[in-house]
């Protein structure tokens, strides 16, 4: 054995061993939000993960700013005590897998699962496995609490929605046009094909739809990598329908906004949650989305006392106008709080203790929040609360009936 | 004496290094865990870097040793992934699960992505140019695109497929394997880092093995000069194909310990940005250089996650590092610096053998 040999086996010996290292030590986290000057009591430790790098940075971010706003506010009263570690999880299912370990690895106690729902249902069974409570502010994905994705049962019980399901809001939608006749009767919808959101709203949408009797006239898709949407929105103008469903995120939504009017279509748009975001959307002119219909539990300038102190506690720190992302994280906080105080829940219970005792307390309370009042979670983990419909008036959101 | 001496001979010394890395990392991790001083964090990453590093030494073969540029190497993973789900659901319903179910998995995933890497290979390594890579990039796009779409079912009938919109009603007990964009789920975790070491070592056997033989020296020869490959009558694109189709089948080997290692992935995760991944770990530990390929494959899976303490800053500095390596490893000075160490070294070694 020459000693270029030794050097390469040595070499190899050294990382397996550095690696060792890392990982006995490497269970590091930040730990923003924790308060020194809190008493006695210890701090619960609450983990979240989400995507801060990457093409769904937007709501990562947004989810982590409005929980550290929240559980600073929560550890300023004195009380319940939180301690958060939020981890990158970049959206993607192998890294959520790695971002949940490493909380495990700090000791997380209580969860807000996961930013989104490709991520929360990659790691929706380690949660059941290892009895964690958790409550995401947006995986809309049945995928995110229910086995069973095909009838939507079998949940796995410790994982509950601040957020409405995908099929909910395809339903409320259908519903709410269906008693709202006026915006139009033939419907076009335009839908992102390779998009679990968008393809759940879809189908429950029509399924609603076809129950009801509502005339949908054409049906487009389209895929992520698209950047031209004329084929579709010409197809959708052809077939004359007067009110257009997006069921889509704002960027292609934008984009199909810019094209209507390119070619002179003027219909209803009517879009669900993942419209909000439309007016902040940089280099857009926000003339386009006037008279935009959509179904969300959040509008950032209602008047109620609480979600005035968000707003601008979230536009003075970050400089934006916080969205529904953001409104749920601070919601979800808010309702861990209040279970917890109601449970009488402390640090030093075990986690198998304080799960049974959270999901007690959410099947059983009531919630009011900034995106919704009298909120309340069935046994499987869906929230029920009245959807909202606004519409978009001289450039900010406004309530309708 | 004789067998460790013949087992580090100049013609095997590579291989025997490449095989006592793994069997000493795994050596360490095995009585890391059993000791419980392993955080569950590292742990979980070991199974998909066992992966990682059988889809890198594939791709090696192609890229390092037959020199053809592959840019799909995701999507053979892919295919890999997604067979093997639909084989695990069909086993798991008929109360078969565990290791044999992951051994024929891992069968079929690789016998599956040879097959379709032989179909696109078969036109594509007769021409002359980067011909290939262009495919291979056009496969990984194209395998996305169709299985974000598919959606696959089993119930007491059987299989029941639908393509872009799932219309399909599946009897009483029956579930989804594939979702389209909501990928696979519900899938039954077998894999361990005990299947992932055996695979690696496979992966690697299966490699030195190709090398080594005559099929392996048309392959040097083919890459080196082609016409003096053709004038000694060996079959180029014969040669490219066989190169390409072992590491397709190692890539959907891999894909399928990678896919029953977690209860739920999207067909968006083998897209283009993966194969690039694959690439430069293929890239940074050297071409052809499988010890290499497996260090620098552990180190980049497992170093952005050791940086998570780093928190807002972890990217930035795992790029930073990156092409820290990557300049290091190329700095000309610094090798003709460890040139000359070695040689000092040798000398010595020789006056002392005097």
């Amino acid at each position: 054995m020459n000693y270029r040999n030794l050097l390469k086996t040595g070499l190899a010996a050294v990382m397996a061993v550095s690696l060792a290292a890392c990982g006995s030590s490497g269970n590091g986290g930040s730990d923003s939000g924790s308060s020194d000057g809190a008493g006695s009591t210890a701090a619960l430790k609450l983990g979240a993960s989400g995507p801060i790098t990457g093409n769904a940075a937007v709501y990562g971010l947004a989810v982590q700013h409005a929980a550290e706003i929240a559980i600073e506010e929560v550890n300023a009263m004195g009380g319940t005590q939180l301690e958060f570690n939020f981890q990158d999880d970049q959206a993607d299912t192998e890294k959520a897998v790695a971002a949940y370990n490493a909380l495990m690895d700090w000791g997380m106690q209580i969860s807000l699962a996961t930013v989104t729902s490709g991520s929360g249902q990659a790691v929706a069974p380690n949660y059941a496995q290892d009895n964690i409570f958790g409550i995401t502010p947006s995986g809309s994905s049945t995928a995110v609490i229910y086995r069973d994705t095909v009838n939507n049962t079998d949940p796995y019980g410790v994982l509950f929605q601040m957020c409405f399901t995908d099929p909910n809001q395809g339903t409320a939608s259908a519903d709410y046009l269906n008693t709202h006749k006026e915006l139009g009767s033939k419907i076009g919808i335009i839908y992102r094909s390779d998009d679990n959101y968008s393809t759940g709203i879809y189908q429950t949408f029509k399924a609603e739809a076809d129950k009801l009797g509502l005339n949908i006239v054409d049906t487009e898709t389209f895929v992520d990598s698209d950047t031209d949407y004329s084929v579709q929105v010409k197809k959708i103008a052809d077939a004359g329908a007067d009110i257009v469903f997006l069921p889509i995120y704002y960027q292609p939504a934008s984009q199909i906004l810019v094209e209507a009017e390119k070619q002179g279509f003027k219909p209803n748009f009517f879009g669900c949650d993942g419209m909000d975001g439309i007016l902040t959307l940089e280099n857009f002119d926000t003339s386009l989305a006037e008279g935009l219909y959509m179904l969300t539990p959040f509008s950032a300038d209602a008047e109620d006392e609480k979600t005035v102190n968000f707003v601008k506690k979230y536009t003075e720190k970050y400089g934006e106008v916080p969205n529904q992302f953001a409104a749920d994280a601070y919601d979800c906080v808010y309702a861990i709080k209040q279970a917890i105080d109601h449970a009488g829940i402390t640090a030093d219970m075990s986690t198998d203790d304080i799960t049974a005792a959270m999901v007690k307390e959410f099947t059983s309370m009531t919630f009011d929040g900034i995106t919704g009042t009298s909120m309340t979670w069935s046994e499987s983990g869906e929230v029920s609360k009245a959807p909202k419909a606004v519409v978009i008036e001289n450039g900010v959101y406004v309530g309708v009936e | 004496m004789n067998v460790i001496k013949n087992l580090f001979s100049p013609k095997k010394r590579s291989r025997t290094i490449s095989l006592l890395i793994v069997i000493i990392a795994y050596a360490i991790l095995q009585i890391m865990s059993s000791t419980h001083n392993i955080s569950r964090l590292l742990m979980s990453l070991l199974v998909p870097v066992c992966a990682y590093i059988t889809a890198a030494i594939g791709l090696n073969l192609n890229v390092g040793f037959s020199g053809e540029l592959n840019l799909g190497q995701a999507g053979f993973m892919s295919i890999g992934a997604f067979t093997s789900v639909i084989i695990a659901g069909i086993f798991n319903a008929n109360g078969i699960e565990g290791i044999p179910v992951l051994i024929v998995c891992i069968i079929c995933g690789s016998i599956m992505a040879a097959l379709i890497g032989w179909l696109i290979s078969v036109p594509v390594l007769k021409l002359q140019g980067d011909y290939l890579a262009i495919v291979t990039l056009a496969f990984g796009q194209i395998i996305m695109s169709l299985i974000n779409n598919l959606y696959v079912g089993l119930d007491a009938n059987g299989l029941h497929f639908a393509f872009v919109t799932n219309n399909m009603t599946l009897a009483e007990g029956g579930r989804m394997l594939i979702s389209g964009p909501m990928g696979a789920t519900g899938v039954r975790t077998v894999s361990t880092l005990t299947a992932g070491a055996v695979l690696v070592i496979i992966a690697l056997l299966i490699a030195y093995n190709l090398i080594d033989s005559k099929s392996g020296r048309a392959i040097t020869a083919a890459r080196d000069n082609r016409i003096a490959a053709e004038s000694i009558g060996i079959s180029i694109s014969k040669t490219k194909t066989l190169a390409f189709v072992v590491s397709a089948s190692l890539g959907g080997a891999a894909g399928a310990l990678y896919a029953l290692n977690y209860s739920s992935f999207v067909a968006a995760k083998f897209d283009f940005n993966s194969s690039i991944l694959l690439l430069v770990y293929v890239v940074l530990g050297g071409l052809g250089n499988m010890s290499g390929t497996i260090i620098s494959t552990a180190l980049l899976v497992v170093l952005p996650e050791m940086l998570r303490f780093l928190q807002s800053y972890r990217m930035l500095i795992y790029a930073i590092v990156l092409i820290a390596i990557m300049l290091i490893s190329n700095n000309e000075t610094l090798k003709t610096k460890a040139e000359q160490f070695r040689n000092k070294l040798g000398a010595s070694k020789r006056k002392g053998a005097e």
